[in-house]
């Protein structure tokens, strides 16, 4: 199956800095992909990159086995649901809706129409004085109704209320139940996306931290406590991702791909949350400058 | 039709809480063998969560043999879980009761109760097993 984004080495500078860097990726079909990382990370600079509004200054990019925005049909195949839902403020429902037709050849009249009838919005309403709940809901079904195989989201629902929140990811949910679409949605917060994402990619200072299907990190992490220890005297094939002391206890985040076995450590499972900060707050620790800071373990 | 919930508090994982839902549904006859589960899109909807999450509850309980698959229709219940005892539930349940009003009486509260019940299930599997 062809991966919906394939990035090699990818890089994007804006003069000096370097808002996306040494990014290789490769994300299957089929998958919800939650892009989490603190604001600033690089996440909307990916996301632009790959519908083709940026251009990428080291590396590369295929989206759906194509350079990205190569043509109209590539443009037909990914959905694009900027931040802040913009929408055409002095524009009716009904205009939108219009204007959709007339943009997309794979239009779906019939399904923006009957998203529209039960969201319970007026067609005759001009955008500007929709909730923004509601503004979001319109841009989603303009961005589901021309059919994509990839629909990109950025941030959809940073600036919702809870409920508009969990109303916008009830209907995204549904449409990829009934489409089969592939879904990108970028947050800072994992909390938002945890139930509807079954695969996630952590950005942190431009810089992939780790990407994979949840199933497969949940089961990869596990938490470890036992007596204060040097992490340097642990065994080999553990990866720590996080660690803390007490004068008495040392805990500890780390990935493995067997089981661990020791019996000083009482081990258990780590949540998709805890698992997202400790990689986040693993990127934002200053370089290490001696071997205690430098985490990582290798035998 | 039974209607899933999800706990986000509880740590279980959310396919794990839906796979629970079905045998305990299955286990006090809310769901009996022919009946239809959610769809999958319904559930994905109503509770906003993955579809996939949905699929591999199902898969899982197709692997268990309480379910199955029917291409373009749904799936459905083709096990069962009560053992036959189902009859059995509403006299137990009854005496249940009574015990409950008991202990009430002796003015136990309801941490009490359950952590009385909860150990003495405890103790009480112990022997058979011993």
């Amino acid at each position: 199956m062809t991966a919906v984004i394939e990035t090699e080495g990818l890089g994007k500078r804006y003069r000096k800095l370097w808002a996306l860097a040494g990014c290789t990726l490769s994300i299957p079909a089929g998958h919800v992909v939650g892009l989490v990382g603190p604001n600033g990370a690089g996440k909307s600079t990916l996301l632009n990159l790959a519908t083709g509004m940026l251009a990428p200054t080291t590396g590369t990019i295929e989206v759906l086995g194509n350079r990205p925005a190569a043509g109209p049909a590539q443009l037909a195949r990914v959905g694009y649901l900027a931040q802040d839902a913009p929408l055409y403020a002095g524009l009716s429902v009904a205009d939108h809706l219009r204007l959709g037709a007339h943009l997309n050849p794979g239009w779906d009249a019939e399904l923006a129409r009957r998203r529209i009838e039960r969201l319970g919005l007026d067609p005759k309403q001009k955008a500007g004085t929709l909730s923004g709940g509601q503004r979001a809901q319109l841009a989603l079904t303009l961005a589901v109704a021309k059919r994509p195989e990839l629909l990109i989201l950025d941030e959809p629902v940073a600036s919702l209320d809870p409920l508009a929140r969990r109303e916008f990811l009830q209907d995204l949910m549904e449409a990829v139940a009934e489409q089969e679409v592939s879904v990108v949605l970028s947050s800072h917060l994992i909390s938002d996306l945890e139930r509807a994402c079954d695969y996630v990619i952590v950005l942190v200072d431009s810089r992939v931290r780790v990407a994979g299907p949840v199933d497969e990190l949940l089961a990869t992490h596990h938490l470890l406590s036992g007596p204060r220890r040097d992490p340097g005297s642990l065994p080999g094939g553990l990866q720590v991702i996080s660690a803390s002391h007490t004068d008495v206890q040392t805990t500890l985040l780390v990935r493995t791909s067997g089981p661990v076995f020791d019996p000083a450590w009482a081990v258990s499972e780590v949540g998709l949350e805890d698992l997202v900060l400790a990689y986040m707050k693993q990127a934002a620790r200053p370089v290490p400058g001696n071997n205690h800071r430098r985490l990582e373990v290798q035998k | 039709m039974i209607e899933f919930h999800l706990d986000s508090r509880s740590g279980v994982a959310p396919y794990r809480q839906l796979i629970h839902q079905v045998r305990h549904a299955l286990r006090l006859g809310l769901l009996h063998e022919g009946d239809q589960l959610p769809k999958v899109k319904d559930v994905a909807a109503g509770l906003a969560i993955n579809p996939n999450t949905v699929l591999k509850a199902y898969r899982e309980l197709e692997y268990e043999g309480l379910a199955a698959a029917r291409p373009g229709i749904g799936t459905f219940v083709t096990g069962t879980l009560d053992g036959g005892s189902l009859a059995a539930h509403g006299p137990l349940r009854r005496e249940l009761q009574r015990w409950l009003v008991k202990a009430r009486r002796a003015g136990l509260d309801d941490e009490s109760i359950e952590a009385l019940f909860a150990s003495t299930f405890r103790s009480a599997s112990e022997e058979d097993i011993a």
